[in-house]
């Protein structure tokens, strides 16, 4: 009988099979798949290198069928780039959250987009630290509260949120910048496109590229995966407008 | 030729593939030579945004199965220290160069021996040591540069060079050998693609601590090996010596005028120089001290070796110290003082 079965639909050969330890709702899970779904149709499985953050998705070695290094908090940027000079054909990308891209990775970011580091990044925003137990991130929004901004965000005393594509699009480096989200399944056909775009780019030698994704927090957020959707849609997307910032790759 | 430069040479000749590194003098001239010499020689250079920065590119390109490696002085080595902590505990080889100068703090520019404890009892978290080679001469900073590589690929583990200001600015002949340049050694870990072959993984996380407890013994197994195999040092007229002189690096070249200044005064004096300070050789001074050799310990410090030649003599000699700090080197004049009240 299966020999008149055809296959349609697979999970992708760069996700690695078993259950994902991420919270109910979260949106890792999603952007692990789309990861691996870009890196199958590029067909660079085999010479790609991912550098997984300090944060909840520290365990991405787990969960992809490929290459992983895992970095020390903030400092992925620079392994992706000791990697890519190393091994200038291989297909390497940092997967990052807030905390550790736009706190204390804030330096090595920003010089690799600078220097045009022939790599990708995936940049998941979820406006707050999720692994250490939801503790204000450099994304947490004004007013929003957190267990180190009890009260709400409050600007005089803990500052603004980061807009990080923003601020890498003033840089000459970037070849490609989006910010995108996946709260229906249209955002994440967005999404989808943008990581295509961003991995495409590295593939064809045209540089530095990052893709930020608007990402939900459940359990730190203290909400239901449904209304933390419609949190995410509500506050977030005001404060971070979805869209691309810099496309300078062919 | 200049130690700095001396330095880079010795590196290429090692295989090393990438260098990452940041401005801090006195090592300015690593480099400043790199930058030049290592791309015609088939290598990277980069230039990076901090010492932070720095390292965690040779964690990469270690991770990726090349010999890299960095160099910087005191206080870039201290802000390195994360990234050489994951690399002890990711179990990745790479060459780390400290030109050390004087500290705490900014400190100055002058040669210091001020940091030995950090190279040698392992300057970041965690339980690990680090093999620490630590060169006299601008031969030396040629030649040892290659057995930290060695060293460092047959251990998995990153290597300190601890060299000073003196041995990284003064000039002195140099014979480079004409070996062919080394390669790295097959590493079948290494992330460079999982092509035809399973994934592998680098990384210092175990959530287990039964399984952390096993990683550790695993690296403490490979260092005590290190241990049996790879310490190396240096005795000079030891055999008859009422007084053994104890010194590595420039306060090893002071010790050496000292002891020529003792042995025409005719008083019987030798000198013990460690090559490798990690692992220590404990065994060859315990030797010296069980007939009845009396020491004294000579740093640019105020006192950090004398911690571990007392506990290789465990109290069969007296062991004596003479430092200065702050990056004034000891002059022989001053060390055959202390010599003259000892004999």
């Amino acid at each position: 009988m299966s020999e008149s079965l055809t296959e349609v639909f697979a999970p992708p050969e760069s996700l690695a099979a078993g259950p994902m330890r991420y919270c109910p709702g979260c949106t890792h899970g999603i952007i692990h798949r789309l990861v691996a779904e870009v890196i199958d149709e590029l067909g660079v499985r085999e010479r790609t290198v991912g550098i997984s953050p300090v944060g909840c998705a520290v365990f991405a070695y787990d969960y992809f069928e490929f290459d992983v290094i895992e970095a020390a908090h903030g400092r992925a940027p620079a392994v992706a780039t000791g990697v890519k000079r190393a091994l200038p054909g291989s297909f390497v990308f940092t997967y990052q959250g807030d905390g550790d891209l736009a706190a204390i990775g804030t330096g090595e970011i920003v010089h690799a987009a600078a220097r045009g580091e022939q790599i990708s990044v995936v940049f998941v925003n979820n406006a707050i630290f999720g692994m250490t137990g939801g503790q204000m991130a450099p994304t947490t929004l004004v007013g929003q509260e957190t267990t180190t901004t009890p009260g709400g965000r409050n600007v005089r005393e803990a500052g603004n949120p980061l807009r990080v594509c923003e601020l890498l699009a003033t840089l000459d480096g970037p070849s490609y910048l989006a910010r995108v989200t996946v709260t229906s399944p249209a955002h994440v056909r967005k999404a989808k496109q943008a990581l295509r775009k961003s991995f495409e780019c590295q593939v064809k030698g045209q540089g530095f590229s990052l893709v930020e994704i608007l990402s939900t927090c459940p359990s730190r957020w203290h909400l239901l995966p449904i209304d933390a959707m419609a949190w995410l849609e509500k506050n977030m997307i005001p404060h971070y407008p979805l869209g691309e910032f810099v496309s300078r790759c062919e | 030729m200049k130690g700095n430069e001396a330095l880079v040479h010795g590196a290429i000749a090692a295989g090393c593939k990438c260098y990452f590194g940041y401005p801090i003098t006195p090592q300015n001239e690593v480099p400043e030579y790199m930058s030049q010499l290592l791309p015609k020689a088939g290598g990277v250079f980069l230039q990076a945004e901090s010492e932070l920065a720095a390292i965690n590119m040779v964690y990469g390109a270690a991770a990726a199965g090349v010999r890299a490696m960095t160099s910087s002085s005191s206080p870039g080595i201290s802000l390195m220290q994360e990234g050489i902590s994951y690399m002890a505990g990711a179990e990745l080889p790479g060459v780390i160069v400290n030109v050390v100068r004087g500290g705490s703090g900014l400190g100055n520019i002058a040669a210091a021996q001020s940091d030995y404890f950090q190279a040698v009892k392992g300057g970041g978290h965690g339980d690990y040591r680090t093999p620490v080679l630590a060169p006299w001469s601008v031969q030396e900073m040629h030649d040892l540069i290659r057995d930290a590589f060695d060293i460092a690929d047959r251990y998995r583990t990153p290597v300190v060079v601890l060299a000073d200001a003196v041995l990284g600015q003064m000039m002195e002949p140099m014979t480079v050998d004409d070996h062919p340049i080394a390669t790295s050694p097959a590493k079948p870990w290494a992330t460079n693609g999982a092509h035809g072959r399973p994934k592998n993984i680098i990384n210092s996380l175990y959530i287990d601590p039964e399984e952390l407890e096993q990683v550790n013994l695993r690296i403490d197994a490979r260092f005590r090996e290190a241990t049996e195999r790879e310490v190396r040092w240096e005795a000079s007229s030891t055999e008859d010596a009422d007084l053994v002189l104890v010194a590595y690096g420039t306060g090893a070249r002071v010790s050496w005028t000292a002891m020529e200044m003792a042995r025409a005064a005719g008083l019987r004096v030798g000198l013990f120089r460690p090559i490798t300070l990690g692992p220590f050789p404990a065994p060859a001074l315990a030797e010296l001290a069980s007939r009845g050799r009396g020491f004294l310990v000579v740093e640019l410090s105020l006192g950090q070796m004398v911690e571990d030649v007392r506990l290789a003599v465990e109290g069969r000699a007296p062991v004596a110290f003479f430092g200065r700090t702050g990056g004034v080197v000891p002059t022989p004049a001053e060390v055959f003082a202390q010599i003259k009240e000892l004999v």
